[in-house]
């Protein structure tokens, strides 16, 4: 009862300051339908070809934003994925023993997580120029956060036995991790990495926003400029790649967690 | 090493060089272990070499180039120390309330994606819609809302309501609906069968089966779900202002474009503070609820 009464509390204070206003809402859902109308296209079936060609006019100039969006989002996922790795191993607990090593990589990975890398992208975008070499970096960044405490909580998780057997017969640190910490974690960490590749093709789709390359900027455009029909073919584009890359990679995640189990 | 006066042979120095000593008669005795998996080792560096050689490739098409990193790093490091000492400027009344509106945007975004996908989740899942083609169809449906970004969703509501954080509300609560419809329908597919079962069994109907076989057990997961999606929410609700959907984010853009560093400063340590309450308390909450869950 305390919990509902404060749950109402909660959304009449978040309903004020987000200035919701239904009635605007109600008087212009007609705009809404109406927008999705338009940007559906015409396509009659005896002028098919011709409608198809009118309404993906752009198309060469989309797929090579779209394969740059997908570098991207590679590269990001790569070099972020990269940071990580180095990172996740200093900001496990059963690797480290110095508080303060451990205390400065999480503190480190949590502001990289923290912050959007929409944030980064707007402050790199002044730093190093426009261009799509922003977005990787500001990705990157974002990534090597994410990805360094997922890693970091992987690796806290092992099993103990190999870490302490390799200590015992006199291995270095970086031995240690090589043989006995990496064959029990790698499997997890490309099916993280993947799933971060997933989210990343999403990040870099709307980078062009602010400038930082990819089919963003071309979107942007013909949402502001009321473009109707190419607001629409960009948007199934995306989807479309979106939903690709999804499927790509689960299976890819299924069979690497699969083996894992199986062994 | 008191142990190796039991023994008539010498004793080695260490586990490894007892191993090492060893060797041979291992290799004989384990042929299979020893080995060199050459197949696997190919495979490893064919699958490496791809990643790197792309890579490579990406770095030359997007224009990747040293000269320009290392001046941007220089800028970077020019821009740090110009963040120093982080201060508001004065403003701090302001970007109080912009903070509240963002959590205001992220609070009301989940809840009303969480209340239109709670229905519409058990459509998706195969335990109450056995029919593929109906599941599939709303599967998909949901699959489009998730992977049109906030911002892009941001953009098209301001089409509609008009600048301002209604807009961001709505965005958030449709791409949400999306992943909420996913999250639950996992949930609710991957729930205890039996109460279900027990329901079906003492006369209950499809309906009653649903409310009082699987909604009860199901309940708590979705509660715990919700609260981790708000959590990512405040950070998304914190960006939504770089395309005018209120929130933090119109200031961020604003005083980033005018290198008005000290406040963005500022600004980013008001939002990381934030961030960790909100993950402070609601992981306490998901936490409890899902203790109770399992008492």
């Amino acid at each position: 009862m305390l919990g509902l009464l404060l749950l109402a509390v909660l959304l009449a204070l978040s309903a004020y300051v987000a200035e919701v206003r239904p009635l605007v809402l109600a008087a212009n859902i007609g705009k809404f339908t109406a927008y999705i109308q338009q940007i559906i296209p015409v396509l009659r079936p005896d002028h098919f070809r011709a409608d198809w060609a009118e309404w993906y006019w752009g198309l060469p100039k989309w797929l090579s934003l779209l394969g740059e969006t997908l570098m991207m989002a590679y590269l990001g996922t790569l070099l972020g994925a990269l940071g990580g790795f180095v990172l996740c191993f200093a900001a496990a607990g059963n690797l480290v023993k110095s508080v303060a090593i451990r205390f400065a990589a999480k503190r480190f990975l949590e502001i990289c997580r923290t912050v959007p890398e929409i944030v980064f992208a707007l402050i790199f975008v002044i730093a190093f120029g426009l261009g799509p070499m922003v977005g990787v970096l500001a990705l990157a960044i974002h990534t090597a956060g994410a990805l360094g405490k997922l890693f970091s909580e992987v690796v806290e998780n092992i099993d103990g036995k190999p870490v302490e057997g390799l200590t015992a017969s006199g291995a270095s640190w970086v031995e240690t991790v090589r043989f006995a910490v990496l064959p029990q974690v790698l499997s997890n960490f490309v099916s993280y990495a993947l799933l971060r590749f997933e989210i990343n093709v999403r990040g870099a789709g709307v980078m062009g926003f602010v400038g930082a390359g990819g089919i963003g900027q071309e979107l942007l455009v013909a949402i502001r400029n009321f473009y109707y029909s190419d607001v629409s073919a960009i948007l199934l584009m995306i989807v479309l790649t979106v939903f690709a890359i999804d499927l790509g990679t689960e299976k890819l995640r299924h069979r690497l967690i699969g083996g894992e189990g199986a062994r | 090493m008191s142990a190796s006066r039991h023994d008539s042979r010498p004793r080695p120095a260490s586990l490894r060089e007892a191993a090492l000593a060893e060797r041979e008669a291992l290799r004989a005795r384990y042929p299979k272990q020893f080995r060199t998996d050459w197949a696997g080792r190919l495979r490893g560096i064919a699958v490496l070499a791809t990643a790197v050689g792309l890579a490579a490739y990406g770095m030359w098409a997007l224009d990747f180039s040293l000269l320009r990193i290392v001046h941007g790093l220089g800028r970077l490091f020019g821009f740090a120390v110009e963040m120093l000492p982080p201060s508001a400027g004065g403003r701090f009344g302001v970007f109080l309330r912009a903070l509240a509106e963002t959590l205001g945007i992220a609070f009301l975004g989940t809840l009303t994606a969480a209340l239109f996908a709670f229905p519409v989740a058990f459509l998706a899942a195969r335990n109450v819609v056995p029919n593929p083609f109906a599941r599939f169809a709303v599967r998909r449906g949901l699959d489009v809302m998730r992977s049109v970004d906030v911002l892009i969703w941001a953009l098209i509501w301001i089409n509609v309501v008009g600048l301002g954080p209604f807009a961001g509300a709505l965005a958030i609560a449709c791409s949400d609906f999306g992943a909420f419809g996913k999250l639950f329908s996992e949930a609710i597919e991957t729930g205890d069968r039996r109460p279900a079962e027990g329901v079906v069994a003492s006369g209950g109907s499809g309906l009653h089966r649903i409310r009082f076989g699987l909604i009860p057990g199901v309940l708590p997961v979705l509660a715990s779900q919700v609260l981790y999606v708000f959590e990512s929410n405040t950070r998304s609700a914190t960006i939504i202002g770089i395309v005018g959907a209120g929130g933090i984010g119109q200031y961020l853009t604003e005083l980033i474009r005018v290198l008005e560093l000290q406040q963005v400063a500022f600004l980013v340590l008001m939002i990381l503070v934030t961030v960790a309450m909100i993950d402070g308390v609601s992981g306490r909450l998901r936490r409890a609820i899902i203790g109770g869950a399992a008492r």
